[in-house]
């Protein structure tokens, strides 16, 4: 039996009601007479799709299904690329390293978990992709990675190695642990309890890996002579150096949790400082403050809508960050950073329009084409558009409205969440409790 | 000189008589040309709204507009009654991980002698956000123990914490001991769960019991207010509390979640004969003909969680209200927050999304609640009598992308500035 059906399989049977991929099309579609928002080449009334391996080969009108391609009606709904989600937790089986707070070799690429039911919750509000990442626990957290929802299959095939790769860091209140009670008698104190100290850590390990390169540097170079000295040692190897070097040669890109503008301004001071990239700065409740600062360093930030006042650091968050920053010049992604609200990712990027004046393409841009070049996967997937991977998620209502629901997610061209399949079989569920049972306990 | 005189007396008169033509009589707001959306009764296409001492004077197509009356044009714009968010946190939390602006939960199991509005923050960060998306009325609830407390019905809007009151106590908060857990899910959350399940037998019991001693508590008072002979007994503050809602003067709000817990719930309800709303309530698809039958309105908690167990599906908490609307259950949405109970409107958009049909959501937000919490001759609808608690926007009051414009509380037009908008601005001085 083919390995996919049988975890197909398997998880049918634990998860009896569970939104499942429909089948395989082979990835073969034709979506046709949907309103398609492209994200970035306008709207196409009734518009069709067609689907040929896995990619995108036309977007258009009255396109005739090839022989053997399936055709899924799209009459009266809304077609949107996949929704992208810039930084959740999902699917994995560890989050953070607390224990020390540097730990860049903590990698969660290494733990992904493909039976997250997390994933099926995603696929359920229309996700097709996602940023997970390693958590906030430390100043430098570990590498993250991104992965698309292929419930069904295993961990290797749903990570993305077309992203860019990011690396986690992390400032403020949950670094220096500000919400932790200290006992009398129990564990010291981690080093760091304060902002200057978050800064002086990062800044510490920086030096230090400027150090390891320059050592190998010197070691390559002297190797690569015409005559290398006798008895020539390499300097020792240290994983956690090794992906800071990678860092500091432009191979990855930061991914800052931060909330305050201080510690934002100082940690791009030490992005200039130190050469490398700041790709965007996470939940950034304060980017609003500085926004010229973020859209000139053409630093993007992934944020929540209007989650706010959970913490300190989170009393000035404002709805209108995303929105004003976004009109600033900033490349703004909404995200869940969780297992429920990712479901609802599209309900969240609407509010922008109200706080933020937004209208309802760069509203849906937010949770699609934004997050992709953030990921640098936009070559690939947040719009419809042909060449791109076949990410789809299909609406009964404009996406943008807050009436609206996730009827279908296509992703790579093969069905893995279908609502009219799930209340199918729903229905059946029902039908079969409500039969008389032979045998067994009454 | 005296002929200029004589026109400076004439302009002073004609300025003082305006002043007090303006001031004397009660104010007059005519809110003209909206679409009219009662939420009672069919919507009204360019109508006017008579606002006078704070009341809705007169309402429809066909109103004259008094002299002096101060009209609001409000064409292109839809009039709705102001929402009403029927379980919230509003003035008890302003940030929920600083545990010193926190006041939700008293320590302890039995607490019917502790008042939401005592420790109401009337100018939190959280009220103007909410009155500023529409909503001008709000439930604040106590939580945690088995009994949490009192709630009370508030405007958003006022000086003081009991400016504000509509209803004080709108309704004593019982947790109902969860046999078999409440709500999983992100968080836990709160108002959920208040109790760990394995001694929740014990707990109802124990709940009972409290029931029969406030009973014969009120019972020792009673022979001893008619006989000077009998001792009066000892005051006993949590007795005490619960009489309100023994002589049937106040209605019990009971957070329940699971079917099995909420079929316990409906037959302590009948045992103790009380009046009762359920709150929370996330399997009540399952037992909904119980629920109606018992004729117990249900308060739907947040619908921003995850299913109690995945066996219900993925939309179980979006069909639950929809389930219950059908079987003929009286729902209204709630928030369950404070920081984000803005999103009340949402809520009821979003089981709209799984099939509740559209004016149905917008009663479960206005006339719904209202009734539930005997405020409806009151408010929850724009009608003649009632108090102008009145919402102008640009367009479907539950839809995320439209603008609220005004806000009218007793016939007052509210400030919509916040937090929000105070930092915006402040912000955007730096151009």
């Amino acid at each position: 039996m083919n390995k996919t059906i049988r975890n197909l399989l398997t998880s049918a049977v634990v998860l009896a009601l569970a939104p499942l991929p429909v089948f395989s099309s082979g990835g073969n579609l034709l979506i046709k007479n949907g309103t398609i928002l492209t994200v970035t080449k306008g709207v196409i009334a009734k518009g069709d799709i067609l689907v040929l391996n896995g990619i995108i080969r036309q977007v258009g009108q009255d396109i005739q299904a090839p022989a053997g391609v399936q055709v899924i009606d799209a009459t009266g709904k809304y077609v949107i690329p996949g929704i992208i989600d810039s930084h959740t937790h999902i699917a994995l089986d560890g989050t953070n390293e607390g224990s020390e707070a540097i730990t860049p070799e903590a990698d969660v690429g290494e733990v992904v978990n493909a039976d997250d039911t997390a994933i099926l919750t995603a696929l359920s509000g229309g996700v097709t992709m996602v940023h997970t990442m390693h958590g906030s626990a430390n100043p430098i957290g570990g590498p993250n990675v991104v992965l698309k929802m292929k419930w069904g299959r295993p961990s290797e095939e749903l990570i993305v190695h077309e992203a860019l790769r990011t690396l986690k860091f992390a400032l403020g209140e949950n670094v220096k642990q500000s919400s932790r009670t200290i006992t009398v008698g129990g564990p010291p104190p981690r080093y760091p309890q304060t902002r200057m100290g978050t800064n002086a850590i990062i800044r510490r390990e920086l030096l230090k890996a400027k150090v390891y390169m320059e050592e190998w540097d010197r070691y390559n170079k002297l190797k690569a002579s015409k005559t290398p000295p006798k008895n020539l040692l390499p300097p020792g190897k240290d994983l956690r150096m090794e992906v800071l070097s990678d860092l500091l040669r432009g191979k990855m890109v930061a991914r800052c949790h931060d909330y305050q503008a201080t510690e934002a301004l100082e940690f791009i001071g030490l992005a200039k400082e130190f050469g490398f990239k700041v790709q965007a700065f996470e939940h950034a409740w304060e980017a609003y403050k500085i926004a010229a600062e973020l859209a000139a360093a053409k630093i993007g930030i992934s944020v929540f809508a209007d989650s706010w006042a959970y913490k300190m650091e989170a009393a000035e968050g404002i709805a209108y960050d995303a929105g004003y920053c976004a009109k600033k010049g900033v490349l703004v992604s909404i995200n869940s950073d969780s297992g429920e609200r990712i479901r609802r990712l599209f309900n969240e990027a609407s509010k922008t329009m109200k706080y933020g004046g937004l209208n309802e393409t760069e509203a849906l841009s937010l949770v699609t084409i934004n997050p992709a070049i953030q990921l640098g996967v936009d070559r690939i997937v947040g719009s419809l558009e042909v060449g791109k991977q076949a990410d789809i998620a299909i609406f009964n209502e404009h996406p943008m409205s807050s009436y609206t629901r996730c009827d279908m997610t296509i992703i790579d061209g093969d069905v893995y969440f279908d609502r009219g399949q799930y209340l199918k079989e729903r229905e059946e569920a029902a039908k079969q409790a409500q039969a008389p049972k032979k045998g067994g306990r009454p | 000189m005296t002929k200029r005189i004589f026109i400076l007396c004439l302009i002073v008169g004609w300025a003082a008589g305006l002043f007090f033509a303006q001031t004397k009589p009660a104010k007059v707001i005519a809110i003209k040309g909206a679409k009219i959306v009662p939420v009672v009764g069919d919507d009204i296409d360019n109508g006017t709204i008579l606002i006078k001492d704070g009341k809705i004077e007169s309402i429809g197509k066909d109103v004259a507009i008094p002299n002096g009356a101060e009209v609001v044009e409000a064409k292109g714009l839809s009039a709705y009654p102001g929402m009403i968010d029927s379980y919230s946190i509003l003035g008890l939390q302003e940030i929920s991980g600083v545990s010193a602006t926190v006041d939700t939960r008293e320590t302890g199991r039995l607490n019917p002698q502790v008042f939401a509005i005592e420790a109401l923050r009337y100018d939190s960060m959280h009220i103007p956000i909410a009155r500023s998306n529409g909503i001008t009325a709000a439930i604040v609830a106590p939580s945690g123990g088995v009994i949490a407390g009192q709630s009370v019905l508030i405007k958003l809007d006022g000086w003081t914490n009991r400016e504000m009151v509509i209803k004080n106590p709108a309704a004593m908060q019982i947790e109902f001991p969860a046999i078999r857990g409440g709500r999983g899910g992100f968080g836990g959350g709160m108002g959920r769960g208040g109790v760990v399940a394995v001694d929740a037998t014990r707990l109802i019991a124990e709940l009972k019991e409290v029931f029969n001693k406030a009973r014969y508590y009120n019972k020792r008072k009673n022979f001893a207010s008619k006989n000077p002979s009998l001792p009066i007994p000892e005051l006993d503050e949590t007795l005490e509390f619960i009489l309100p809602v023994l002589k049937g003067e106040l209605q019990v709000m009971i957070s329940v979640h699971s079917d099995r817990d909420i079929k316990a719930a409906i037959q302590f309800v009948k045992d103790e004969n009380l009046k009762a709303v359920f709150f929370g309530v996330e399997q009540g698809w399952k037992v909904a003909d119980d629920i109606k039958i018992a004729n117990i309105p249900v308060i739907i908690g947040s619908l921003y969680d995850m299913p109690p167990v995945w066996d219900d599906g993925y939309d179980s908490l979006f069909r639950n209200p929809v389930i219950l609307n059908k079987a003929g259950v009286k729902i209204a949405f709630s928030s369950m927050s404070a920081s984000i109970a803005k999103d009340l409107p949402y809520h009821a958009a979003k089981a709209a999304a799984f099939g509740l049909d559209k004016k149905e959501a917008l009663k479960a937000v206005t006339i719904y609640p209202a009734e539930i919490f005997g405020v409806d001759k009151l408010m929850g609808s724009l009608e003649k009598g009632k108090i102008a608690n009145v919402v102008l926007s640009d367009g479907d009051i539950l839809e995320t992308k439209t603008n609220i414009k005004k806000v009218y509380i007793d016939g007052k037009e509210c400030d919509l500035s916040n937090k929000y908008t105070e930092l915006l601005e402040k912000f955007k001085k730096r151009g």
